[in-house]
């Protein structure tokens, strides 16, 4: 098992024959992903990568029986698209696209929430099961199936955190990229929950950043609610008071956001937290006893 | 992206808003011809920069004559000014905002910023105006006064009616404030900002309310659809490598120490500074290459680096996603040749092709310390740039 998705997921591109969409269409196929077709408005009945081309999101729903969707399309269109495919019943959609306005988020969000579709991102480099189903942009050869589940607001960070659990042979149950932006249409909590339900996943690594309180939120939820062990990382311990540290969500307001302040929410929630980024492999390995 | 009050205060009196009438000028003759034009005998000038904490470091003042404003002009156009909330450098002036005087009677906050949490435009009012908001939360938070707007149908008027009769406002100003409220809510929305502030909003003698400071800020991703607000943009008041950096697709943020980073990804780029500090050293920079680092983008991240004189060793830690870490170790041994890079540079390859990236390095005849690991990297930074910053 997993969470999200897996080997049985079928998957629409949208935005499926820009340079994005194709590589990256491409390498998913390649990894075994079910991709049953794209969207491109205007491209509709012609063929690309070997799948068909739809003009719109219903179309591509009711030819192939999607269920999920992933959004390479540039950030002016990417709530055009999220409305698109939640309105086409699709329930989980993953938006890779990053620089999406936040107003935009706010009222695309409020309209998935009400009717019960999930969306990863934006700003996130999506969603793997090591094995089963890629939808995103990570490199697929550094995943091993397995027992960790990963959330994490950075893309490179949760590299990381996956290279780290399969040097050691834990492997990932599932990893998921929530996003770097404010408004995220998934947060960790959301995330958590699932991993928590989820009997594959033994064991949790939370890598989070400076910006917000969603981290201190996680804390809360998982001193309640989880009882696998959690390891965290929050990176910008270093980071100054007013910069925004290239994630759009990663700034440290009116002193509020800290790294401080989030490891030590964490810490009091019983999460095994570690300075370093280059330790969450070797923290896992000591909280499990894994060998 | 921020704005400047006289700007802010142009889009208020767009939407209505209660502002004073006051122009914006470069010059103390400039500053003596609006006053005269205002008429009166009382005017406040300020100075515009980005930054909070003018009045206190002398960039407001009111004056009752055309010498006074003449001598304020004089003494701040062309210089910086450091406050609080600014560097050591302070932020230049290159205009000050001449107004009309307000008679106060009390001194109000509001403000409105997107909350993280609820997922919605949040307001914030309170009876402790004119001092920093951030201290009043902390010391005390029932003094702040919060309605949140629904994205699906907007700010209501009995909202702002709410908040104003919890501020112990009468009469007209009930009403006033409310179409304040709205009027503000839909501003923000029409125009994508992610905040405003009025501080203080006050109660004049005659007992209007009245907006005397105004603060906005933009959404830099919705900049593209808010040309108008986008042209307003003042680079001088923002760090000039920051932009320069901006323009190759590059995201850096000066800091104070000596060991220079470059990194793929704005996560790691944080989390190799972290280490950096954890290993007894101080980071100079926060620099993301992006995702797909070019060797274009790789000489210019060194350029940006190395302009700061601060800077003892560089290290670049690249995971190799998408982007293979052999073309980066191309990248890096060209840009070091073109740049002439004299400091020590220490790289630590991790995932796509990263063998083949260590292996260009070492056949080079360029001066790279290779790291095995990302611990052994952040070491080996310290150690090059003399241990302990």
């Amino acid at each position: 098992m997993s969470v999200l998705v897996d080997k049985s997921t079928k998957v629409i591109c949208q935005g499926f024959t820009g340079s994005q969409g194709t590589l990256h269409s491409e390498q998913a196929i390649a990894y075994g992903t079910q991709v049953v077709g794209g969207v491109t408005p205007g491209k509709g009945g012609q063929e690309h990568l070997g799948l068909p081309v739809f003009n719109t999101m219903r179309e591509a729903v009711d030819a192939t029986g999607a269920d999920a969707s992933v959004i390479y399309v540039p950030a002016p269109f990417a709530k055009d698209g999220i409305l698109e495919a939640a309105d086409a019943g699709i329930k989980l959609i993953v938006c890779i696209t990053e620089g999406v306005p936040t107003l935009d988020m706010l009222t695309a969000k409020a309209s998935l929430n009400s009717r019960g579709i999930r969306l990863i991102g934006p700003n996130c480099p999506g969603i793997i099961t090591p094995g089963g189903c890629k939808i995103g942009i990570m490199p697929a050869d550094i995943h091993l199936p397995g027992r960790v589940g990963v959330v994490s607001r950075s893309g490179t960070l949760t590299y990381e955190a996956v290279k780290q659990t399969t040097d050691l042979g834990f492997g990932q149950s599932t990893c998921v990229g929530i996003g770097g932006d404010p408004i995220p249409g998934s947060s960790f909590i959301d995330i958590l929950g699932l991993f928590e339900e989820d009997p594959e996943t033994e064991a949790i690594a939370m890598v989070g950043e400076i910006g917000g309180t969603a981290e201190e939120e996680a804390a809360a939820f998982i001193k309640k609610n989880v009882t696998k062990p959690v390891v965290a990382y929050i990176a910008g311990v270093t980071a100054p008071p007013g910069k925004r540290m290239g994630h759009a969500g990663a700034i440290i307001a009116g002193g509020k956001g800290t790294a401080d302040e989030k490891f030590a929410a964490l810490q009091s929630a019983g999460v095994h937290t570690v300075e370093s980024l280059a330790e969450i492999g070797s923290k896992l390995q000591e909280v499990t006893g894994w060998s | 992206m921020n704005l400047h009050e006289y700007q802010a205060k142009q889009l208020f009196a767009e939407y209505g808003l209660p502002v004073s009438k006051g122009k914006a000028v470069d010059t103390a003759d400039e500053a003596v011809g609006v006053a005269e034009e205002l008429g009166g005998d009382k005017w406040v000038v300020k100075v515009q920069v980005h930054a909070g904490g003018r009045g206190k470091a002398g960039g407001v003042k009111v004056v009752s004559s055309v010498d006074e404003i003449r001598a304020f002009a004089d003494q701040h156009i062309g210089t910086n000014l450091v406050t609080f909330q600014t560097d050591e450098k302070g932020q230049p002036v290159s205009k000050i905002f001449v107004e009309e005087c307000a008679d106060i009677a009390t001194e109000l906050y509001l403000g409105a910023v997107i909350d993280r949490s609820s997922h919605r435009i949040t307001f914030m009012a309170s009876t402790e105006g004119g001092v920093e908001i951030e201290k009043v939360a902390q010391e005390t938070p029932e003094k702040i006064l919060q309605a949140e707007i629904d994205p699906a149908v907007g700010a209501s008027s009995y909202q702002g009616r709410d908040l104003a009769f919890q501020l112990g406002l009468e009469g007209k100003q009930v009403n006033q404030f409310a179409r304040l409220f709205v009027s503000l809510a839909n501003m923000f929305e029409e125009c994508d900002l992610s905040l405003v502030e009025i501080n203080p909003l006050v109660i004049t003698t005659a007992g209007d309310v009245h907006c005397l400071d105004a603060k906005v800020s933009v959404d830099s991703n919705a900049l593209y659809r808010q040309k108008k607000l986008a042209a307003m943009r003042d680079h001088s008041q923002e760090d000039e490598r920051e932009n320069e950096a901006s323009e190759y697709g590059l995201n850096y943020v000066a800091l104070e120490g000596n060991i220079g980073c470059m990194v793929n990804g704005a996560g790691l780029a944080m989390g190799t500074m972290d280490l950096v500090k954890l290993r007894g050293g101080q980071p100079a920079n926060f620099l993301d290459v992006g995702g797909g680092a070019t060797k274009e983008a790789v000489c210019e991240a060194f350029k940006i680096i190395l302009s700061d004189k601060a800077v003892k060793a560089v290290l670049i830690n690249i995971f190799g996603g998408i982007v293979r870490c052999d073309i980066i170790a191309e990248g890096i041994i060209g840009a070091v040749k073109e740049v002439h890079v004299a400091v020590p540079v220490i790289v630590r390859f991790e995932g796509n092709n990263a063998d083949l990236g260590v292996k260009a390095l070492d056949d080079s005849d360029v001066d790279i310390i290779a790291a095995s690991s990302l611990s052994d990297a952040a070491q080996k930074a310290v150690d090059a740039a003399g241990g302990e910053a």
